[in-house]
């Protein structure tokens, strides 16, 4: 027989200790626990000890050679992965840069309103950019020379033709085809013939129709509040002011409350602490009658949202006109 | 609307703060645009104490006073005549700004230093005393603001009215407003509004009939006119405090005559027109359609030229007002009128709206005219008027007054239903309550019976016509806060969402995945884009629809094409040092199919692709971009939305003018027509002001949805390992690879043991004579049903191999 468990034990702990890289490692690794290595040798020669002798030796050998191994998975573990390896690569260098594209502010905003209402069983529909007279104006009770088509400055294609100006053209086209009860929102592009600081030529809104019986000013409210809610967050308060559009009776602005300054008066909300987010109201009977609802049975409500504004406040963006001059810095930041 | 706080106070006892009535007002759906405050120009005005004053060395008529300011003693030179030691006055101090932009300065007068101002009532605008200093009070310590001195206060709101409320377009309007929010509510007083004028009325003998006479030949769209004669009158300036009233609310004083006008419309929200009587001709005011008259000079001196239809107001001979609009130059009041006919009249709103469209006039009456005045406060306003005029004109009238109406207002009348009522607004009103509500904005309430009511409608609330109506009314003036909130209760229903919405979304979230950035660009383009891109005379994206009314040149038409807009980022972000572009964009293209009907709008996917095709890092140098990475980019996106049997084809120069030559294709699949990818001619690309090689793709995504499989079918996944070989062809550079892909393809179908055949090396150049090119295919062979050996596929394969050899007459390397 060769030395002793101890012997082996300690020669083997120290030339472990000793082993300067890797390579060292596996030698001593094949010295003791290799096919022939010394202690797989003591191990296959423990059957000739005798019967008293057999169990202990081993025992002994088999915790030996687990401690082993374990010192040498360590010590390879140590050379592999330690900063004085040749394989050791500078983990700091930046990766391989992949190009991230990005969803269009306006987009998201109008991703996130469509959740919104396909949670509350809300269809979406889309028209027409180029409409007629009669479903942007007359069917929604302006008719020619009403001084609210003051409200809107109308691009013409023709007489009769022009870009819609809103998307509530979306609620007669809904409704011509469509028996009550009726629930949708109608996302899009509308243009209005006005350009400065604050107005760009085109911009995207978010119809809402909602006809049912019994559908009331305090439903409209219920069911802004919980959009309001929903995009920014449950503090902020709504402010509902009376107003006109033609099509809808009782009429009524929105302001939510200034996200920026929580109120407290700011550049952003021009030191009021509310901002005017949307246009809504009660649907105006003349509009049902253009559409040949029975207004003794139906009520309903409708509303308008820009949806650069909101998400000018939920992202910060300070100039209106970032949303279509699409530089790619501003476009990577969402 | 401008209205001031002091002339609100005339008509209703308002306690409300300026603060309170900004609140109140918009929440009654007058929205409050600006508060301005009147005495803000009074800012660095104090009293002060005059306490030395001798000649002024180099000028007679100037002295040089010593003037105390509370914390300082001013020297300031002064050339009132009135200006005497121990009176005290107001004084300007340095940085004052004065009515008329009249900055103080410190400066030197005549070689004496002068640090302010004294200043006289008319100089601040308190009166129209312009002859010396101002005296106050002499027990006034000095150094105080005059504006708290004088106790000055009063405000302008500027009230920003729906087109619904003409009633508010006047003073009295908007005081009934603001009584009624009070608390609790006051009376508005119109009866007992203060009239700042001596004596009563000084009706003459002559009655107005037999000097002047009124026809109305349209009473369609006069229903109503009248009249009132003035003699004796003298024309000139107005009495200071008229003056002021009307620059409070923004209108300029232009003479007494004139100023009655505008100060009783904005006071009484009805527009009147004066005429010098002795230019009428006979006397005569017939109102009628413009008819013959094809030409008017309108009093600011500008020529018009009229249509029709147009209502005149016309003397005996010819038109002397464009009705409700504005008046003639050829009957204007002149410093030399005497007597003056003054006109109070209710017009048809949509004829004055068309009149003051086609003529491009607004004016302040056009204005309440086409909103609709009160058809029943004709002539009561003209009777305040006269009296008005007579007292700042020392004119006479005429006894009685013209007051022509053929066509007589209805009163409206509405039903109203408190129940239905409460349903549409989600409230629990009672009768009493609704009651209460209407009748503090003049409503006359009429209890049928408990929960029905009968309303009468004030006749200057011309907005209202319908139960609907009331209910705006009860909900304002009850508050909408008041209003609970409730979510609606409905019953479920079955929703199908347009696939397209998806689809769109799909394709999107797609394009990201490929590193793309999603641009929105304006509807509208130049009308030149088309031609900047090449486009050829016949070519249906020249069908453009244009705007009659353009922005600007730039934005003159609408896009048949998603190009022009993605050229206009690239250079817009080339030009902010962005080379590298990726960027997509979906939205419609508009193809005009004609005058008056609505043009074809298209859905279309673009995207352009330019600068290097990595972010510079330190792994690798940077590389243009190329055909093959927006290629790539499209076969990705074609096979995510899984569309099969797409087929690219060289792009010909007629179709698609703004690709490179011989570097763009056409994208099919299944025979139909898709879009197109390639490079952009460089004409094109300087055309747009471009600088550098861009990729472009443009798919219909109609078509896409049309092609695209509505659903998944997962296949099986094969148990046994397949074979590879490779076949290389050394062939004709001008054969087409995707031709030799698809004739090996062809083995797909044929040998069900080929599974697939691709393209995976192309080569030219040596020792491959010039024109040749090798490509290389690979054939993967497999079978579903056991492991393959090689020589159970040998002899397909070379049979493949001489196929593709003898077709396209390909050598082996």
């Amino acid at each position: 027989m060769g030395r002793t468990l101890e012997e082996i034990e300690s020669s083997a702990l120290e030339a472990i200790e000793g082993a300067l890289d890797l390579a060292e490692v596996e030698v001593i690794s094949t010295r003791y626990l290799g096919r022939k290595g010394e202690l797989t040798t003591f191990l296959r020669n423990i059957s000739k000890l005798d019967d008293q002798e057999r169990p202990l030796a081993g025992k002994a050998a088999n915790q030996l050679k687990v401690k082993l191994e374990a010192s040498i998975r360590q010590a390879a573990d140590l050379f592999s992965h330690g900063d004085n390896s040749p394989a050791a690569i500078d983990v700091t260098l930046p990766g391989r840069p992949q190009v991230r594209g990005s969803i269009h502010p306006v987009t998201r905003i109008t991703r996130e309103i469509s959740d919104v209402f396909l949670r509350l069983g809300f269809d979406i529909v889309e028209g027409p950019e180029v409409e007629t007279d009669y479903y942007n104006f007359e069917a929604l009770n302006i008719p020619k020379y009403h001084p609210a088509r003051d409200m809107q400055d109308t691009f013409y294609v023709s007489d009769s033709i022009l870009l819609r100006t809103h998307t509530s053209p979306n609620q007669p086209r809904v409704m011509e085809k469509t028996e009550p009860p009726v629930r949708m929102i109608a996302p899009g592009k509308v243009y209005r013939c006005d350009s400065d600081l604050t107005h760009t030529p085109m911009f995207h809104q978010v119809e809402g129709l909602m006809v049912d019986k019994n559908i009331s000013f305090g439903d409209l409210k219920g069911v802004l509040t919980a959009l309001i809610h929903q995009i920014f967050d449950g503090e902020t308060s709504l402010r509902f002011r009376p107003s006109f559009f033609p099509f809808t009776e009782p009429s009524a602005e929105v302001d939510i409350r200034c996200v920026m300054c929580r109120g407290k008066g700011c550049r952003i909300c021009s030191r009021t602490g509310w901002l005017e987010v949307l246009g809504a109201g009660m649907v105006h009977p003349a509009v049902f009658e253009n559409v040949g609802y029975d207004t003794d049975i139906y009520t309903g409500f409708a509303f308008g949202m820009g949806i650069e504004r909101i998400a000018m406040l939920k992202y910060g963006i300070d100039d209106l006109r970032k949303f279509f001059e699409n530089d790619m810095r501003f476009l990577r930041q969402f | 609307m401008k209205v001031s706080l002091s002339w609100l106070k005339e008509y209703a006892a308002i306690e409300s703060t300026p603060r309170e009535m900004v609140a109140k007002l918009t929440m009654a759906g007058l929205e409050v645009e600006s508060v301005e405050e009147q005495f803000e120009y009074l800012d660095r005005v104090v009293t002060a104490r005059v306490e030395e004053v001798v000649k002024h060395p180099g000028a007679d008529h100037l002295k040089c006073c010593r003037v105390n300011v509370g914390d300082a003693v001013l020297k300031i030179v002064c050339g009132a005549p009135n200006v005497r030691e121990g009176m005290v006055v107001p004084c300007a101090m340095v940085g004052a700004v004065l009515p008329g932009d009249f900055k103080i300065k410190k400066g030197k007068l005549r070689g004496e230093v002068s640090e302010g101002m004294l200043c006289s009532a008319s100089e601040l605008r308190l009166n129209s005393d312009g002859t010396g200093i101002m005296e106050l009070d002499s027990s006034l310590e000095p150094g105080i603001p005059l504006v708290e001195a004088l106790s000055l206060s009063d405000v302008v709101f500027e009230i920003d009215l729906t087109p619904n409320r003409p009633d508010c377009l006047s003073v009295i309007g908007v005081a009934r407003e603001a009584a009624a929010f009070q608390t609790p509510p006051v009376r508005l007083n119109v009866p007992e509004a203060i009239i700042p004028v001596d004596g009563g009325k000084k009706q003459s003998d002559i009655s107005i009939d037999s000097l002047a006479r009124v026809d109305i030949l349209d009473p369609e769209l006069c229903p109503r006119y009248c009249a009132a004669l003035l003699t004796n009158v003298t024309v000139g300036p107005s009495p200071y405090w008229l003056q002021r009233r009307l620059e409070s609310v923004g209108l300029t004083s232009i003479n007494n005559i004139v100023d009655v006008t505008n100060y009783v419309m904005v006071e009484t929200g009805q527009p009147l027109h004066a005429f010098d009587f002795d230019r009428l001709a006979q006397g005569r005011i017939e109102v009628r359609a413009a008819g013959r008259d094809t030409d008017f000079i309108t009093l600011d001196g500008k020529e018009h030229s009229l249509e029709p239809d147009m209502l005149m107001i016309c003397d005996g001979d010819a038109p002397v007002a464009l009705a409700g609009v504005m008046g003639g130059e050829n009957s204007e009041i002149l410093p030399t009128t005497t007597r003056v006919l003054l006109e109070s009249a209710y017009f048809n709103p949509v004829s004055i709206r068309k009149t003051s469209k086609r003529t491009g006039i607004a004016t302040d009456a056009s204005h309440r005219f086409e909103r609709g005045v009160d058809p029943f406060a004709t002539k009561d306003v003209l009777d305040r008027a006269v009296a008005l005029m007579e007292a700042v004109s020392g004119g006479v009238s005429a006894r009685g007054t013209i007051d022509v109406n053929p066509r007589k207002a209805p009163r409206v009348n509405i039903d109203l239903n408190v129940e239905r009522l409460n349903q549409r607004l989600g409230t629990d009103l009672g009768d009493e309550q609704i009651r209460r509500l209407l009748e503090s904005v003049e409503f006359r309430v009429d209890q049928q019976e408990q929960g029905f009511m009968s309303v009468e409608v004030p006749t200057f609330r011309v907005d209202v016509t319908r139960p609907e109506d009331l209910s705006e009314e009860v909900a304002r003036l009850w508050g909408y806060d008041n209003i609970k909130t409730s979510l609606p209760v409905v019953s479920s229903a079955e929703i199908t969402l347009s696939p397209r919405l998806a689809f769109r979304d799909n394709i999107r979230d797609s394009m990201v995945g490929f590193g793309f950035s999603e641009a929105i660009n304006y509807s509208f383009t130049a009308a030149e884009s088309v031609d900047r891109l090449k486009l050829g005379q016949d070519d249906a994206r020249r069908s453009v629809e244009r705007l009659l009314n353009p922005i600007s040149e730039d934005l003159a038409v609408m896009r048949s094409t998603l190009l022009p807009g993605l050229f206009e980022n690239m250079r817009r972000n080339n030009a902010q040092q962005v080379d590298r572009l990726s960027l997509f964009e979906v939205g419609n293209t508009f193809i005009s199919k004609g005058h008056g009907i609505q043009p074809l709008e298209a859905e279309w996917l673009a995207a352009v692709l330019t600068g290097p095709r990595n972010i510079s890092s330190w792994h690798a140098k940077s590389v243009s971009v190329d055909f093959f990475d927006i290629k790539g980019v499209v076969e990705g996106l074609l096979s995510h939305l899984g569309i099969s049997g797409v087929f690219f084809a060289r792009a010909t120069l007629d179709d698609h003018p703004y690709l490179k030559a011989g570097n763009g294709a056409r994208i099919e699949a299944s025979g139909r027509p898709l879009g197109v990818v390639g490079e952009i001619d460089e004409a094109v690309l300087k055309n747009f002001g471009l600088r550098q090689a861009a990729f472009v793709f443009e798919l219909d995504l109609t078509s896409l949805l049309d092609l695209a499989p509505d659903r998944i079918v997962s296949k099986p996944l094969p148990k046994f390992p397949a074979i590879s070989r490779d076949i290389t062809l050394i062939v004709d550079g001008d054969i087409l690879s995707a031709d030799i892909v698809a004739e090996a393809a062809t083995f797909v179908q044929k040998d069900p043991l080929v599974e697939e055949v691709f393209l995976f090396d192309v080569y030219e150049g040596a020792p491959l004579a010039r024109g040749k090119r090798s490509i290389s295919l690979r054939v993967v062979y497999r079978s579903w049903s056991k492991t393959l050996k090689e020589k159970k596929i040998k002899g397909l394969h070379d049979s493949i191999s001489k196929h593709l050899v003898a077709t396209f007459k390909a050598d082996l390397p």
